[in-house]
């Protein structure tokens, strides 16, 4: 029986009179890393608090472990928490810092030397133990928060955007560290980012949010190839997917979708109800779903605006119906502006959604 | 002196003249006597003199024999030093009632403002901690409250005070001027330490709670330490307000209990005999010293406080 670390039942949330969060419900399951991704001010933080303890919730309830924790104190509900700007305690000494819950928890000195010394150990900061937090550098903070979390010996660990005051490098690397720690403490985590890279990497399962509401929740995998609503067809991937506005249309018994009088045929589309002529609809194709001068079934015609070769990659910027789309292709196949080329699209791989409701069809 | 900095000001690079023999290289040389200057300089000396000047006079003064002042040059350093007024004002210079000087009524004072200072910074930084950071009902109005309280002319509320003083007995004793103070303190007190916990990291707060620290281990083990700016300037301002002090010296406490600045004051005003002025200035500067000792000592502090507290409304 896998039970659910983290259940968020009808969870509402608002300050004064903004509405935050309404009615919202997520299922944590035991051991599972989730990452929950959106912009800036869709309400990640307040999730991740109310889950914490940090914020009274307005309505609703929050089970970790089964147990009813909505009325509990953040200490009592078995969490670690890691914060972006790390919240060390600035007079303390990092021994200092991992050990203030301990000490406030009223553990036995032997156990806090134990607790102390396994965390420093998994995150090799044995000889930083001595040092004040303004002597760190951003990663060793950052490394000395999730420490913090660490010795608290919780199941549950929420992170808000633990990397994303660090540099470029050093966020690729602490990210592959969380990775190595999920992976050897088969925790619950709950991460919060707005960094899709880091959601794509990290996460078992990705709840990508907008305005306080969850869009979608599923593996990358699926989040990625298979958008739910065009809201996440459009956040995931970069760059962005290419969109196109056009109807459906029914020639001869084959459905295809007609843009600026282009047709792109829906034959191979998985599609999961059937295809009405005459309704209106967004189709999406991925930059990397487009085949540049290769066989293929339907064949448009288009010139190549700007390429920006990336190394591994090549990005390619063509007029397509009246549209400029990105195509991403093997960085070795070089194309000069102007340059006449054949497109056609992977429609098995595309995603079409209703222009009036902007759900997945 | 801060003032030096605006003299790499680029615009001052108009007034050199410089001879290009191999072209210009290096540190560009700048006139000491150009026009901007004199003006720079001029303006700092004469500020300083105008500052300076009545206390130089009130130290020579003090350090004069009456037969030397009468010659009537004000200016003029002392031709033999005495510290004799300096003597009688701290011990036997007379009051229209008792002839101990100014000794009497430093103790008060020090009686006053000691346990005035403690109390009213240990309750107003608690209750800007409060405020600040766990948001409890009717924090808003409370704090607005406060705020209104601050705005109130104390004239209006001296009245009041007595009778309630007098109903609680605590009128004309030091433990009721006291209370009086750290009253008057408060609503100032607490908007500073509410200002500067507030700007404080929120995080930080976040991760001592998710740490189980309740509200007063907080309080202690992570406010406190990071606070020590914002109490000087509390203690600064505490000190050197409740120190100068004389409305309130007079009116809520018994001649016996007066502060040193009252005591001062009835040491100068005495109509009885000479004026004796190198005693009046001795015992001007003596009651002056004390908030000058505290500025000298947390000068430092005193500004950085200020401008950390100012960061955020
Ligand atoms: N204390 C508060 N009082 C009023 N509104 C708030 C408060 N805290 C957050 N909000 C509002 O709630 C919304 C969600 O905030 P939240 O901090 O959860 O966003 P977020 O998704 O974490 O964004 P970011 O990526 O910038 O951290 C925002 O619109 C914000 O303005
Ligand atoms: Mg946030």
């Amino acid at each position: 029986m896998t039970i659910n670390s983290v259940s968020v039942r009808d969870l509402s949330l608002s300050f004064g009179a903004v509405t935050v969060l309404e009615t919202l419900n997520l299922d944590v399951k035991d051991g599972e890393f989730l990452v929950l991704l959106g912009s800036s001010g869709c309400g990640k933080s307040t999730l991740l608090n109310c889950i914490a303890g940090l914020l009274d919730v307005s309505d609703g309830q929050i089970f970790i472990k089964d147990k009813n924790v909505t009325w509990e104190e953040p200490k009592d509900r078995g969490i670690g928490m890691v914060f972006q700007s790390y919240a060390l305690y600035p007079q303390m000494t990092v021994e200092g810092n991992l050990s203030f819950g301990l000490k406030v928890a009223k553990l036995s000195q032997a156990e806090i030397d134990k607790r102390v010394a396994r965390a420093a150990e998994i995150l090799q900061i044995q000889p930083l133990l001595k040092r004040k937090p303004s002597e760190l550098s951003g990663g060793q903070r950052q490394r000395v928060a999730i420490g913090r979390a660490l010795v608290r010996d919780v199941d549950v660990f929420l992170f808000d955007e633990p990397l994303s005051n660090l540099d470029a490098k050093l966020r690729s690397e602490l990210r592959v560290e969380i990775k190595r720690l999920h992976q050897s403490l088969k925790n619950t985590m709950i991460y919060v980012t707005h960094d899709q890279i880091e959601a794509l990497t990290l996460a078992d399962r990705i709840a990508v949010m907008k305005s306080g509401v969850i869009q979608q929740l599923a593996d990358p995998m699926t989040i990625y190839n298979f958008p739910e609503n065009l809201f996440v067809a459009g956040f995931i991937g970069s760059p962005s997917m290419n969109f196109f506005r056009g109807e459906i249309k029914d020639r001869g018994g084959r459905k295809v979708v007609e843009i600026n009088g282009v047709d792109f045929s829906m034959d191979a589309y998985p599609t999961r109800g059937p295809l009405e002529a005459g309704r209106k609809v967004v189709l999406g194709v991925r930059p990397e779903h487009v085949r540049v001068d290769e066989p293929g079934e339907e064949i448009h015609a288009a010139v190549v605006d700007i390429e920006e070769p990336m190394g591994a990659d090549n990005l390619l910027w063509l007029k397509l119906a009246g549209q400029t789309i990105s195509v991403r292709i093997a960085g070795a196949r070089r194309y000069a502006p102007g340059k006449a080329v054949k497109l056609s699209f992977d429609m098995s791989m595309a995603s079409v959604f209703d222009a009036a409701t902007e759900n997945r069809i | 002196m801060a003032e030096v900095v605006t003299l790499n000001n680029p615009s001052a690079k108009v007034s050199s003249a410089t001879k290009p023999v191999a072209g210009p290289r290096g540190k560009k040389p700048r006139p000491l006597l150009s026009p901007r200057n004199i003006m720079i300089y001029g303006a700092l000396l004469f500020a300083a003199a105008y500052y300076l000047l009545p206390l130089y006079v009130m130290v020579v003064t003090s350090l004069k024999g009456m037969p030397e002042i009468r010659l009537g040059n004000i200016f003029s350093p002392p031709l033999e030093i005495t510290f004799e007024p300096w003597v009688k004002a701290w011990a036997t210079a007379c009051t229209g009632l008792n002839c101990d000087g100014l000794s009497r009524g430093f103790w008060n004072s020090v009686r006053i403002t000691i346990p005035s200072t403690v109390i009213s910074i240990a309750i107003a930084s608690i209750n800007g901690y409060a405020l600040a950071n766990w948001r409890f009902k009717g924090a808003d109005l409370f704090f607005t409250i406060l705020i209104v309280g601050a705005f109130i002319p104390y004239q209006v509320m001296i009245y009041p005070i007595v009778i309630v003083l007098r109903e609680m007995g605590l009128y004309g004793s030091l433990t009721g001027l006291i209370i009086v103070h750290t009253i008057f303190g408060m609503p100032i007190l607490t908007l500073l330490f509410r200002n500067y916990f507030t700007a404080l990291p929120e995080e930080l707060f976040k991760a001592a709670r998710v740490d189980g620290a309740g509200f007063w281990t907080i309080y202690f083990k992570i406010m406190l330490p990071m606070s020590l700016p914002i109490f000087v300037v509390a203690m600064i301002l505490q000190v050197t307000g409740i120190w100068n002090d004389f409305l309130f010296g007079v009116v809520f406490t018994r001649p016996e209990y007066y502060p040193m600045t009252v005591q001062l004051n009835n040491i100068v005003n005495s109509v009885q005999g000479v004026k004796e002025y190198n005693v009046n200035m001795a015992a001007t500067i003596l009651t002056g010293a004390v908030p000058l000792i505290v500025y000298f000592v947390s000068g430092r502090l005193f500004v950085r406080g200020i401008a950390a507290g100012a960061v955020k409304g």
